[in-house]
């Protein structure tokens, strides 16, 4: 948490450019190979994350001032208690299957 | 647009018109008693305004209370229904909205309310704290709670109430199988009344986090802080799911999609799925809190530190985690596989080893203590026994192979009714008998309360032992009747005689509210009760700025320590400094009011109405967004006199405990 | 609530009222996470049920997708450069990249409008089946925030004008900053599960 005086915005440009790469690797990765379904998903899904963990930590400055670990707690529980929903959705809507 | 206005009233039946004619009088008796006394003023000020958490907290309560007489009389309805085969009291049609309304208004706007009432007088008093980290933000919670939980109430006579059960399954639910308004009011009341709760999660959240007074560290935090903290832990988790689930099912009603219908590939059992992904966590949001109160009320009244304070906050973080992942359990019959069913099985047996660990601690606490049988701790006492019996048939229903003999029997009702009236009831009952003399500068009367106590406690277990033994002769819940020749007779009578004894002891309970507001004494002093924790510190009824200055907190159970060491118990005039409070406000009501003209106008599928009227929603929240009122500072003056009134007696003449 | 400010802190975190807010929406992102967390798992429940109507692979066209991504990530960028702008108390830097963050995000929600038009002319609408249903419902939800975003944004660049930059206008710009950021967010998995996912099955 710093106050800028003057400078480049560098971690912005560094994680715009990481954005960028991510999101066509996994467009690259998705319509240009030839990988089973699962696979792909599975590939495609961690670079998401990846990315998304990219924004909180470079655009969103989770982790900064007195309430930083509270943040990252409170995301990273939030992000578990999505999981649980998807994931166990999908498993108990196909009834075990 | 067609508007129905023949469905609008529901007319031709005699209960119902009896209660239109009631409501509409008591409309008028107390429009006409506010005019008469001219308190038109003094009610917009002091308490639509206003943005005071223990007022707030007031408010909370009083709905409740009123909450749980409606759903107390639906209960009776259902026991006058089933206690003859054969009864004609209430036809089918009227019997299933009655049990759908009385589940629905027991857990959100009776249970829900009471809770949030206690934890929001008492939570920033307990962490000495001016108020909530949004006060304003905690008004709007109210009102959200308060017209969600109106529009909900008027569905009886206007329009007609939801009929499907309080868990709403698909597709029975569905605009297919429930043509009528009657579940739209389900479906936009509670989303009215779960954005307020969410606000207020979050509020909660923060104050705990942030506001607590110099030394409280988290481990230091009086239990009934911890355990509402961790609830609304649990109600920001869990309270988004509700909001999907009921947007889901107002698209699927009114605007004709496909989740959870028959046809269009929609998925009922995901309706199932999704609503007890909220609705098991929610019945821990209602516990935990509970559990919070009687541990304060078993400490305070056996006078000793409360036993395991670190593995209790340990079992309650344990339950929040587990409350997540059990959900399924309330649908083993709908046929998953066996890793499913073991695995939910599993988990929710697991649940009561915190819980235990938690029951041992109150044991421990009480062992060797010299206990104080005060109302609120025969409370405290009373839910030990009969909250074992809910938690051990809990792990009996656990087993998914034996689960399809229990399944929608009356096993399952009197089960929960086992967990949540002790559970649940009884606490925030020993809440209110504690926390009264905080909130109101007197007591409840303690002779009453124990009249309270005995009939409210016998009448229950009356009322819903026999439901066990009826579930396990294969009774099934939700059925307005039965067969003579079914043998299940006897023991629903004695189950309505039970509900009578119940309904004596909430009427006791009511009249001591009356009693003691006229006739207890109000020399009281701070502290009646001898109490351990912070908002005992501060007079009684708290004054608006609640502390004249925070104390330091070196331990827990911190007001015990400033009493044992006699320090901080004073106030010197020069610690005194001027107080910055927030102001108040209209727009919450106004909020509260909008919000409940959109959602009556889309239960009644006038979706162009109800558009037009979102925008006053949008309307408000620009006004929000350019108010930069930022309260005002109470002068040390004022302060000084308030603090004089009642530090003045110096324990002299003051009645300490009734006891 | 008092007021005590420190101003070692950036403008946005010197007030305890503005620390409060600022953790106040992090837990409120927390439950924005579950809320769309929900409506991912609907859609993933759903995703193959088209009931004899149109698939992904139908309707979906990954040029204009990859259009919506770029306009989202990018002002995603630029709204990074408002808040940085911000710290260094340059107003007028941070009002034009707010503006131009609110110009990319009006891009973005006028493709996808023009995108749920087409489906709609194609006959794939939120009645037609539960895979449109949760289609439209977790894009919807998505795109009204990125409105309403839009409509707070506005009011609170109003502000930065009538007031200059103080803690409670920099809290303000700050708090939509992170909402902004979060949305991008959602967007990604969206883009991965939505759109790539089912043009790959």
């Amino acid at each position: 948490m710093e106050k800028h005086k003057n400078g480049f915005p560098v971690t912005h440009v560094l994680g715009f450019i990481m954005s960028l790469v991510l999101t066509f690797g996994a467009l690259g990765v998705a319509l240009k190979t030839s990988l089973p379904f699962t696979t792909i998903i599975w590939i495609i899904g961690s670079l998401a994350i990846i990315q998304a963990a990219l924004q909180l930590y470079m655009f969103m400055h989770m982790n900064e001032g007195e309430d930083g670990t509270a943040n990252t707690i409170n995301v990273i529980s939030g992000f578990l208690v999505a999981v649980v929903a998807v994931a166990g959705s999908i498993w108990v809507m196909s009834f075990g299957m | 647009m067609d508007i129905n206005w023949h469905d609008l009233f529901i007319v031709g039946n005699p209960l119902i018109l009896g209660s239109q004619i009631a409501i509409l009088l008591s409309v008028i008796g107390i429009v006409a008693l506010l005019t008469y006394l001219k308190r038109w003023k003094w009610l917009w000020r002091e308490w639509l305004t206003t943005v005071d958490h223990k007022k707030i907290g007031i408010m909370y309560i009083l709905a409740g209370v009123l909450m749980f007489f409606r759903g107390g009389v639906d209960g009776l309805m259902m026991k006058a229904q089933t206690s003859r085969p054969e009864m004609n009291f209430l036809d089918a049609q009227h019997y299933n909205e009655v049990f759908t309304t009385h589940g629905v208004i027991m857990i959100l706007f009776a249970a829900m309310p009471l809770l949030i009432g206690i934890m929001n007088y008492v939570i920033p008093l307990q962490i000495g704290a001016r108020d909530v980290a949004f006060p304003q933000l905690n008004a709007l919670s109210f009102w959200l709670f308060f017209s969600g939980a109106m529009l909900f109430n008027i569905s009886f006579v206007i329009g007609g109430s939801p009929d499907a059960g309080w868990a709403a399954y698909f597709p029975l639910a569905g605009k297919e199988f429930t043509p009528g308004i009657g579940n739209n009011y389900y479906a936009v009341a509670i989303q009215i009344a779960g954005i307020g709760t969410l606000i207020s999660g979050i509020n909660f959240i923060v104050t705990i986090l942030k506001m607590r007074a110099k030394g409280m560290t988290l481990m230091k935090m009086p239990m009934f802080t911890w355990t509402s903290f961790i609830a609304s832990v649990i109600i920001v988790s869990a309270f988004p799911i509700f909001t999907v689930a009921l947007a889901l099912m107002t698209l699927d009603r009114i605007f004709g999609t496909h989740f959870f219908t028959l046809s269009g590939g929609g998925m009922d059992m995901m309706w199932v799925n999704l609503f007890w992904l909220w609705g098991h966590p929610e019945v821990y949001i209602v516990v935990l809190p509970a559990f919070g109160m009687f541990s304060e009320v078993i400490a305070t009244f056996s006078r000793k530190m409360l036993f395991g304070y670190k593995s209790m906050v340990f079992s309650v973080v344990g339950i929040a985690l587990l409350s997540m992942l059990v959900w399924v359990h309330h649908f083993f019959t709908m046929g998953a596989g066996p890793a499913v069913n073991s695995v939910f099985s599993i988990t929710t047996m697991m649940i009561a080893i915190p819980t235990g660990v938690k029951m041992f601690n109150w044991l421990f606490t009480m062992r060797k203590g010299r206990i104080e049988f005060s109302t609120a701790m025969l409370w405290a006492l009373a839910f030990i026994p009969c909250f074992l019996i809910g938690g051990i048939t809990g792990v009996m229903l656990a087993m998914s192979a034996a689960d399809y003999q229990y399944h929608n029997t009356l096993f399952l009702v009197a089960h929960f009714h086992y967990t949540l009236i002790p559970g649940v009831v009884f606490a925030v009952f020993a809440g209110l008998y504690y926390w009264w003399p905080k909130m109101f500068g007197h007591m409840l009367n303690e002779k009453l309360g124990k009249i309270h106590f005995w009939l409210f406690t016998i009448g229950f277990n009356v009322t819903f032992m026999p439901m066990f033994f009826l579930g396990l002769d294969g009774a099934v819940r939700r059925s307005y009747t039965y067969s003579a020749e079914s043998g299940f007779a006897p023991l629903f009578l004695v189950s309505a005689i039970g509900a009578v004894i119940l309904a004596l002891g909430f009427a006791t309970f009511c009249y001591n509210i009356y009693w003691s507001a006229r006739y207890a004494d109000r020399n009281i002093s701070n502290d009646p009760w001898n109490a351990r924790t912070l908002e005992w510190a501060t007079a009684s009824p708290a004054p608006f700025y609640n502390f004249a200055k925070v104390p330091e907190v070196k331990t827990l159970d911190a007001f015990w320590y400033m009493k044992k060491h006699n320090e901080g118990l004073t106030l010197s005039d020069d610690e005194i400094k001027e107080i910055h409070m927030p102001s108040n406000s209209g727009l919450p009501f106004y909020m509260g009011i909008i919000f409940g003209i959109t959602g009556f106008l889309l239960v009644f599928e006038w979706k162009l109405a109800a558009l037009v009227a979102a925008v006053g929603i949008i309307i408000g929240l620009i006004i929000r967004s350019f108010d930069y009122n930022d309260g005002f500072h109470v002068t040390v003056d004022e302060i000084k006199e308030t603090e004089k009134s009642w530090r003045s007696s110096d324990g002299k003449g003051v009645k300490n405990h009734v006891g | 609530m008092s007021a005590n400010v420190n101003t070692a802190l950036p403008l946005e975190y010197q007030t305890e009222q503005n620390r409060l807010n600022i953790l106040g929406f992090w837990v409120f992102l927390g439950a924005e996470i579950i809320l769309f967390g929900t409506l991912f798992a609907v859609y993933s429940v759903l995703n193959a049920r088209f009931a004899g109507g149109p698939t992904p692979k139908d309707l979906f066209e990954i040029k204009d997708v990859m259009i919506e991504t770029i306009l989202l990530l990018t002002s995603s960028f630029t709204c990074g450069l408002a808040i940085y702008e911000m710290r260094r108390n340059n107003k007028n830097g941070l009002l034009l990249w707010l503006i131009i963050t609110l110009l990319l995000g009006a891009g973005f929600v006028f493709m996808e409008v023009n995108e749920f038009i087409h489906y709609v002319h194609e006959g794939a609408t939120m009645q037609t089946s539960a895979w449109l249903s949760s289609f439209f419902t977790l894009l919807g939800t998505h795109g009204l925030h990125v409105s309403m975003g839009i409509g707070w944004a506005t009011m609170v660049i109003i502000q930065i004008f009538q007031r200059g930059l103080t803690p409670v206008t920099a809290r303000k710009t700050f708090i939509i900053g992170l909402y902004w950021h979060f949305l991008d967010v959602v967007w990604i998995f969206i883009f991965t599960f939505v759109y790539l996912q089912g043009m790959v099955r």
